[in-house]
């Protein structure tokens, strides 16, 4: 074989195993949120489920459960997954760590923060009515982001200081969130555990919209970046050697986080466990370059929600435990044993 | 394409690490940069390749600009990735990349590949090679864009002496054949003496010396950068010999 054979043989089989993981995990997500719809209070067969979704089905009923209330949750399911599997993808690229994702790096706090302040004091633009919750959420999601972004400019501007800003913020939201429950009434303090517990129930087609919306709009960012951002997994220096510019990256990826993030985590409370695993399971199949990276995390992220969701409708009979306790119950043993059982050390 | 720095100097805080350094470096050669450690050589480096904020000027082709690929070799060869071989040399081409790779650029990365001997790795990890496999795969990232320039910090560091001697004859003759203007920093001042064309001293931030390395790898030379006694005599082939012999000016432990 001639060196542009063997270079060509070699590219082919990256592409095809990174084109086969995402049709299968697009093939298991069309699945698992088929699924999503018909599990409920009433179980519908997934074959009248999809009948139904195909504008096929003649029953009034089935087209009732299924487009005004289980589609718009599965639907919310897939996009928040997707999101979060995405910004855990960033955040763990341009830090270069493995233990970032919003969650653990405060932004998913910030948001808490910001729905327990409208709760506990009311909200400060009466304008918004109900929307207040999601926009403060959104609005500290937004904050904490900066912040960690600012902190990271301090001495050199590296992923360590960056990574350091974030776990200070965590604290910080957390102390400001446990001040809010300390004072908090008995009703409003159900309410704030309630919100940070995770709920896709209140799921409306304009919410599945708005992420979905979101998710958009990252994509065509993503793409202009996918090999800046391939090339940061090497390090700042070498990438700025190869003519990135690392600052101007980090900072369009913050805002991607920030609104990706937000819009999320704004709708449905703070989901934690996703954001990090979604992008360890991308890793081990595709690999870190980007073009497979980004789409895999985000099909893993929506994946585990929507079989979270699942889940969160079937593990007690007659009750929907929240769906952010869910995630974690399934996410940390699938996520122990992926760690244990996959060998390949990758930092 | 000619380099100059003309009065380059970087300052880290309070520290001093270049002072107004002057060199030159021509296409078609090889210039060694040596000195010993923490003199600047690497910081001389990030200057020229435009990631450390220096003041004077640095021209390539008596220009003020960058040019837009540039082929450089930073000195850490950690891999904390999960990419391939060939997803790390296809990043050399990085300003040319689109979502779909180009095959010239599967072409280029293939030649390059081939051209170290690394074809084999190329559906590798990274991380699962060696040291010296790392340092090879990185020096043809730095070669895989066909760069005018190649800024190579310490690329045979941790490469066995069959190696060294196979890559830096590589360098010399891509240098030679593409008329590259190749600035490589190497601390082998036997090495430096058969495979650079000039050499540029540092020490303490301070250019001490720069010229032919029979002008510039000298026993009064050495001894005022390294502090080192040495012997140095010339070869068949009309290179300078160095036989490091005592260290001077320090007490043993």
């Amino acid at each position: 074989m001639s060196p542009t054979d063997t270079i060509h043989h070699a590219y082919g089989q990256l592409a095809a195993r990174r084109a086969l993981v995402l049709a299968a995990g697009l093939g298991a997500l069309v699945a698992s949120g088929l699924l999503d719809i018909a599990t409920g209070p009433a179980f519908l067969p997934v074959s009248e489920v999809a009948r139904s979704i195909l504008r096929l089905s003649q029953d009034r009923t089935v087209d009732a459960i299924v487009w005004t209330i289980r589609l718009p949750v599965a639907l919310i399911a897939i996009f928040v997954g997707a999101s979060l599997g995405l910004t855990g993808a960033i955040m763990q690229t341009i830090l270069n760590n493995p233990l970032a994702s919003s969650y653990t790096l405060g932004v998913s706090a910030g948001a808490g923060f910001g729905a327990a302040l409208v709760i506990v004091m009311g909200s400060f633009l009466p304008v918004l009515g109900d929307q207040a919750i999601p926009v403060s959420a959104f609005v500290f999601a937004a904050i904490a982001c900066a912040g960690v972004f600012a902190i990271g400019q301090t001495r050199g501007a590296s992923a360590e200081m960056l990574v350091l800003g974030g776990i200070a913020l965590l604290f910080l939201f957390q102390a400001l969130l446990s001040l809010l429950q300390f004072i908090a009434s008995p009703e409003a303090l159900q309410l704030i555990v309630f919100w940070l517990f995770g709920s896709l129930q209140k799921a409306t087609w304009t919410k599945a919209a708005i992420v979905a919306g979101v998710l958009a709009l990252a994509v065509p960012v993503l793409v202009a970046d996918v090999w800046r951002l391939t090339a940061l997994k090497l390090g700042d220096e070498r990438a700025r050697g190869l003519g990135v510019d690392v600052r101007a990256l980090r900072l369009r990826a913050f805002v991607l986080i920030s609104a990706l993030t937000g819009t999320a985590v704004a709708f449905v409370g703070t989901i934690g466990f996703v954001g990090l695993v979604a992008p360890h399971i991308a890793r081990i199949f595709v690999g870190e370059d980007q073009r497979g990276f980004l789409p895999a995390s985000a099909i893993f992220g929506a994946l585990l929600l929507s079989l979270s969701s699942v889940a969160s409708k079937t593990v007690l009979p007659g009750a929907i435990v929240p769906i952010g306790i869910v995630t974690a119950l399934i996410g940390v043993p699938f996520f122990i044993w992926l760690i244990v059982a996959n060998r390949r050390s990758y930092w | 394409m000619k380099i100059e720095t003309e009065g380059v100097s970087v300052h880290y805080r309070a520290t001093r690490a270049l002072n107004a350094i002057d060199i030159a470096a021509h296409p078609g050669e090889v210039l060694g940069l040596i000195g010993p450690n923490g003199s600047g050589k690497s910081t001389l480096v990030k200057a020229i390749a435009g990631i450390a904020a220096a003041t004077g000027r640095v021209l390539f082709g008596g220009e003020p600009r960058r040019p837009e690929v540039l082929g450089y070799m930073p000195q850490d060869i950690g891999a904390r990735t999960a990419l391939t071989v060939l997803e790390v040399v296809l990043l050399g081409r990085l300003g040319r990349l689109g979502l779909r790779v180009d095959q010239r650029d599967l072409a280029a990365v293939g030649a390059t590949l081939e051209e170290l001997g690394l074809s084999r790795l190329a559906s590798r990890f990274i991380g699962e090679l060696s040291g010296g496999q790392r340092q090879l795969v990185y020096l043809a990232q730095a070669l895989a864009a066909e760069p005018p320039v190649l800024l190579l910090d310490e690329p045979v560091s941790a490469l066995d002496i069959r190696h060294q001697l196979e890559v830096l004859e590589i360098i010399g003759r891509l240098t030679r054949e593409r008329g590259l203007t190749t600035i490589a920093i190497l601390h082998d001042l036997n090495a430096t003496a058969r495979h650079a064309d000039r050499v540029a001293l540092l020490k303490s931030g301070d250019l001490i010396g720069h010229g032919r390395p029979a002008d510039i790898l000298t026993a009064p030379l050495i001894a005022r950068a390294f502090e080192v006694e040495a012997a140095v005599s010339t070869g068949a082939d009309g290179h300078p010999i160095i036989t490091p012999l005592r260290a001077l000016g320090r007490k043993a432990a």
